[in-house]
């Protein structure tokens, strides 16, 4: 297998997955599960790529299936059941043996014999409960249960051995073989696992149809964990907006392999399925933790643990990848093409930059976004703490707008509308909105200036605006239509001049405008800062 | 000022004349015409303070009273309410002072505003409530040389008002004392606009921080005088203040959020500061001191009371500040070497104050005060440990005293304060409240011919002779305090009375012997303007009345506890007093009556009034009602439910506070049994 060809067929067995996909999603509930920061690392493992490796475990694990559903009749029989731990671990060794022949067969011989010894040990062990069993029929269950706790046990470390032995072996099949470490370990993970799955299942074969589930689960955990590993550490501490944040990452062209995914791949809502109900989950632990509720086998700390990284830690060839979307900068046919970095940055690119903003803030009815994360971060301090500046610009701290006052010259904090009007006195509705709509049409022309490029014109526009407020308020205004009727009307026209003067303050309109308008202000602002005082 | 007097009583005589004339033939020929724009200017600029004077000047002729309003340059109005007349006469007004307005409403300042235009360069709007950002606007708009604002107690001023108030482009000189509700965005806007600003407080506007301030720095870089006591900063800002070219004033009182490490990061050096004050700044020990000292060499004038531990090494950072003349440490813990090595410094003291510092002792206050012989001023009070040893080494050193207040030092013997008056003769200011001194001492005191404020309240030992020396020779003495002083009588205020024509504080409160003879000399003080006499039973209306003839600058008067005293008293009070802004009626026999006599002094803005026997809620209601001036009223918290809730709520709305006392009736004691009492609550 060669580096180039791994895209292929990942595409594909996504391909054929995403309909089986598409028809879950019909019958379950999104997934709700709060996004925490803890869980974050385990969306890596959103890895198109497991599905190929599912589909690839495909026949053995049917075929155990099968026979475990033949068990299923037959529960807690001892007997069968180190039957079929017999033959599935034979199984296995066969097919690993087959698999790994040409690379270290002595080694992997040794660990095998190691392996059937212990295996053996554990068949006596089942024989001498099979005895006592038979002596004493009409035993507490609570023995039963401990034998059942004992066999697992040894299972368990039978299985880790397994694992470690195939891991020990990675090295050694890199350089010599095309295919990709992380498709052999694919590979191997399949092999083993279904394993230790169904012998679980064979001991308690009541909730039979959950194993399969599981048995994927834990599949594609090391699988992935083991093609991501490189980067897991790095972007566990990645904000959410890691999108750019390999920027400065100047990899050779060819150091690393470039994975393209589709744009049906990314938009995707779910990677994770359970097989019993069909409810998709964004991610691996959700689902775990999802099937806890079919049945106690999944409440095992094996079943629950996070899959094991033990088989993965040497190091790994670069992965990244390529926007689908022709033309753009993270796509692998642009000129300057910047890679994304993981699979998260690809689906949160692709939604910002490619996708329409479907989610609008319900504070503001303004912004919009198309990463529901980014709405939820927006929505968090949404017209809570909205510092503006008299040019427009808003900020979302109170120092980085006065370290932008001290900057610029001219400039002045805005007061928010809220708190100049009186709380008591009713606004004056004629005059206010024409004062409204004067400052607004200012601030939208002062916007609109900005995108022009002339940037030493747009800092003496800005100046201009704020030096002379008295410009658009002069005092001419006050004699005709305050201070006029002062004589007349002792008292009331105070409290309209008092409604109607406070939206003449400069810039203090800025909540009304829109937020387009704010965002070409703020360029504006920006750009300005090029000529500094 | 004594010119114009003479001037004044010249002039009288011919009002009434030339009244005559006008009403006999009114085309008859007015002399006063004859006299040139320039002379009578000269002639008002010499009238004296009593602004009933000026009111008498312009009401001698149309002539007068044109020349009188283009003269005026300061209007210190009684009531806003008559503002758009009174401001159509004076339109040559540039300093308008409203705290005797307690309402000022926008409409007020539009007024004011539009009838001053860019003549007006100051305002003073610390009194006063109700107004808002549009009022201030329209003045910050309209007059353009607008210079001074003075906006304290402006509490429920918000940002978007100090936003208008940044519209004064040309504003140097504003106070925002307790504006609480202003925050860094209003500062900013107060620092983006005011430019100019050269003098800035911001006292107790705990809603600003470090950015509003470090925005001022910034913007502001004329500025002379901050405070900014009492504000939540911290070392954000520090720096910035401190690199103001100008800075000479700051004040940092009370500012929790600095500590020994905010005050070490500053390095770079503000050597126009002259004045600092870092009282009660609780982190701040002699380290964080140091580190400031060391940035500000220049320094002449240093407060650090309250909280600061005066050891050597306090004194050693101190010692960098070669230019130092004045050091406050009111309040602090003093150790003997720390003011051993004050004593120490190369440079001359002029001031010092060790008031109500604990651990002055003879020897630490003795090393120091042979050091720094240059001393003028100096703060002892309550220093409880020294004794005549101290008085000795204080008064053979600092022969040049020109203040000295030494209250509660009980170790100091009566003979000790003989020494005062033999070796201080510069002496001006003299606190000497709560001592031994007897009239041996006073007479030796009378040596200082200086003296223009003698305390002696609590003195418990002085009589009538001792007094009598200082009547004789203190002619210049202006404030005399002799609360308590029980072996004053009547002969002994004679001697004052007769002495010191220039006196304007008094307080005889408590002294038991005085009557209306005492009050009837009083009344020959025509500068009198504070008589305290709390608590003199013999004092009746005759002996008022007689101070209300006399004393027409009479601006405060305590009257509590003269049980004597009735409406009789109140009569000519109201007619003669019209500068009355502050008076305590309490257990007086004053009735509702009287009470309202008193509402018609317009000037009247603090009222005590509690268990006045006679009052009845109507009467009280009456009286609140008809005097429009006041701010603020002390009442018994049985009135609040006698008077229907209406008339307080317009009262506040007309700016009057109501403080409700629930305190019982209280017999008097004798001063002895006072005092002790005293000693055992402070213990």
């Amino acid at each position: 297998m060669d580096h180039k060809e791994m895209p292929g067929p990942t595409a594909d067995t996504w391909g054929k997955s995403f309909p089986l996909g598409n028809e879950l999603l019909k019958n379950i509930s999104s997934d709700d599960t709060p996004l925490t920061s803890s869980q974050r690392p385990q969306q890596k493992w959103e890895d198109p790529s497991m599905l190929d490796y599912n589909t690839r475990i495909e026949p053995p694990f049917q075929e155990f299936k099968q026979r475990s559903e033949t068990q299923s009749s037959l529960p807690c029989n001892p007997n069968n059941q180190n039957k079929v731990t017999d033959e599935d671990v034979q199984m296995n060794g066969t097919i690993q043996t087959e698999k790994i022949q040409d690379w270290d067969p002595r080694a992997m011989l040794n660990n095998l014999n190691f392996l059937e010894q212990k295996i053996h040990q554990l068949q006596d062990l089942v024989h001498l409960i099979v005895g006592r069993r038979s002596q004493a029929l009409g035993r507490p269950d609570e023995l039963l249960a401990q034998q059942k706790q004992l066999i697992t046990a040894d299972l368990t470390s039978i299985i880790v051995q397994l694992i470690s032995t195939a891991g020990s072996l990675l090295p050694s099949v890199k350089p010599l073989s095309g295919t990709t470490p992380t498709g052999q370990l694919g590979q191997l993970g399949g092999l083993f696992l279904p394993s230790t799955v169904g012998l679980n299942s064979s001991v308690q074969p009541q909730n039979n149809g959950g194993s399969k589930v599981s048995d994927q689960s834990n599949q594609m955990d090391i699988t992935v964990n083991c093609g991501n590993e490189q980067n897991y550490n790095v972007e566990e501490h990645e904000s959410k907006d890691d999108e750019d944040a390999d920027e400065g990452e100047n990899l050779p062209p060819g150091s690393y392999e470039i994975l393209q995914l589709e744009k049906e791949e990314i938009l995707a809502p779910h990677t994770h399925f359970c097989t019993i109900c069909g409810k998709g989950f964004k991610r691996d632990a959700n689902l775990r933790m999802h099937m806890r509720g079919h049945g106690d086998e999944y409440k095992t700390p094996a079943a629950l643990a996070k899959p094991n990284k033990e088989a993965t830690s040497e190091p790994m060839l670069i992965k990244r990848y390529s926007c689908p979307y022709a033309g753009c900068k993270r796509n692998k046919d642009h000129k300057k093409f910047q890679p994304l970095k993981t699979i998260l940055c690809v689906k949160n690119h692709y939604k910002r930059t490619h996708c329409d903003k479907s989610y609008t803030c319900s504070r503001c009815n303004t912004k919009k976004f198309s990463v529901i994360a980014d709405l939820k971060t927006h929505e968090k301090h949404c017209g809570k703490d909205k510092w503006l500046c008299s040019c427009g610009t808003t900020f979302s701290r109170k120092d980085k707008l006065f370290g932008h006052i001290a900057l610029f010259q001219g400039h002045t904090p805005a007061i928010p509308l809220e708190e100049t009007k009186g709380p008591t006195v009713p606004p004056d509705r004629g005059e206010g909105n024409e004062a409204i709509n004067k400052v607004r049409s200012i601030n939208f022309n002062f916007g609109s200036n900005a995108p022009n490029g002339n940037e030493v014109q747009n800092t003496a526009d800005v100046k201009g605006n704020i030096e002379d407020p008295t410009g658009y308020f002069s005092p001419l205004n006050f004699d005709t239509w305050n201070f006029g009727g002062f004589h007349e009307f002792p008292r009331p026209p105070y409290e309209d001049s008092e409604s109607s003067l406070s939206f003449l303050i400069p810039g203090s309109c800025n909540y009304t405008v829109p937020g387009s308008c704010n965002y070409t202000q703020k360029t504006g602002a920006e750009s300005s800062s090029n000529n500094p005082e | 000022m004594k010119k114009a007097k003479h001037f004044q009583f010249q002039v009288q005589p011919l009002i009434n004349n030339n009244n005559n004339n006008n009403n006999n033939n009114s085309l008859s020929f007015s002399y006063f015409d004859l006299l040139s724009e320039e002379i009578v200017f000269t002639i008002l600029d010499l009238l004296t303070p009593n602004p009933v004077d000026k009111k008498s000047f312009s009401l001698v002729c149309k002539n007068f009273y044109f020349l009188e309003s283009k003269h005026r340059r300061i209007l210190k109005p009684l009531r806003s309410e008559y503002l758009p007349k009174v401001l159509t006469r004076y339109s040559h007004v540039t300093h308008m002072d409203l705290t005797l307005c307690p309402r000022v409403t926008d409409a007020t300042l539009t007024n004011i505003a539009s009838a001053c235009n860019s003549n007006l360069v100051s305002i003073d709007l610390s009194m006063s409530k109700f107004f808002t950002g549009v009022g201030l606007l329209n003045l910050a708009v309209k007059c353009d040389n607008l210079v001074e604002l003075d906006l304290t107690n402006a509490t429920e001023l918000k940002d978007s008002a100090a936003a208008m108030v940044a519209e004064a482009r040309n504003l140097e000189r504003l106070w925002m004392r307790r504006c609480k509700m202003v925050t860094d965005m209003g500062v900013g806007c107060i620092a983006v606009g005011c430019r100019k600003l050269k003098l800035l407080s911001l006292k107790w506007c705990v809603g600003v921080g470090d950015l509003g301030v470090g925005l001022i720095a910034v913007k502001c870089k004329d500025i002379r005088s901050l405070d900014l006591s009492y504000l939540p900063i911290s070392d954000k800002c520090l720096p910035s203040i401190l690199n103001l070219q100008y800075l000479e004033d700051l004040a940092l009182v009370g500012c929790y959020g600095i500590d020994d490490n905010s005050l070490a990061v500053l390095k770079n050096g503000c050597k126009s500061l002259k004045k600092l004050d870092m009282s009660s700044c609780e982190k701040v020990t002699h380290i964080g001191l140091s580190s400031v000292f060391s940035c500000t060499k220049c320094l002449e004038q240093v407060t650090l009371a309250n909280g600061y531990s005066v050891n050597l090494d306090l004194a050693d950072s101190l010692n960098k500040l070669s230019k130092l003349q004045s050091i406050k440490l009111d309040g602090c813990l003093v150790t003997c070497a720390g003011l051993g090595a004050i004593g120490d410094w190369c440079v001359s003291l002029k001031e010092l104050s060790l008031s109500k510092c604990k651990g002055v002792t003879d020897e630490g206050l003795n090393y120091l005060v042979t050091k720094q012989r240059d001393l003028r001023i100096l703060d002892i009070t309550c220093c409880d440990k020294i004794t005549d040893v101290s008085i000795s080494h204080i008064t053979s050193s600092c022969t040049d005293l020109s203040s000295l207040k030494m209250e509660s030092c009980p170790l100091v013997p009566r003979e000790a304060f003989i020494l005062i008056g033999q070796r201080c003769h510069s002496l001006e200011e003299l606190d000497l409240t709560d001592n031994e001194i007897d009239d041996e001492g006073l007479k030796s005191i009378s040596k200082c011919s200086k003296l223009s404020s003698l305390k002696l309240g609590l003195c418990l030992n002085i009589t009538d002779e001792g007094l009598a020396h200082i009547g004789t020779s203190c002619v210049g003495l202006k404030e005399l305090d002799l609360y308590r002083c029980t072996g004053i009588t009547d002969s002994g205020i004679l001697a004052i009375a007769g002495g010191c024509p220039g006196l304007e504080m008094i307080n005889i409160a408590y002294c038991k012997e005085i009557t209306d003879n005492s009050l009837l000399l009083f009344s020959k003080c025509a500068q009198l303007n504070t008589i305290e006499c709390r608590g003199c039973p013999h004092i009746t209306y005759l002996g008022l009345a007689a101070i209300a003839a006399g004393c027409r600058q009479l601006t405060k008067l305590d009257i509590k506890k003269c049980y004597k005293i009735d409406d009789a008293g109140m009569i000519p009070l109201a007619h003669f007093s019209q500068n009355l802004k502050q008076i305590n009626l309490s257990y007086s026999s004053v009735t509702d009556v009287g009470l309202l006599c008193l509402a018609s002094i317009s000037c009247l803005q603090t009222l005590t009034i509690l268990h006045l026997k006679g009052l009845t809620p109507s009467g009280l209601a009456a009286a609140l009602l008809a005097c429009g001036g006041l701010t603020k009223v002390k009442l018994h918290a049985s009135f609040k439910s006698s008077l229907p809730q209406a008339i307080f709520e317009h009262l506040e709305a007309r700016g009057c506070l109501f403080q409700w006392r629930e305190k019982v009736f209280q017999a008097e004691l004798d001063p002895k049994c006072w005092k002790l009492r005293l000693k055992d609550m402070m213990q």
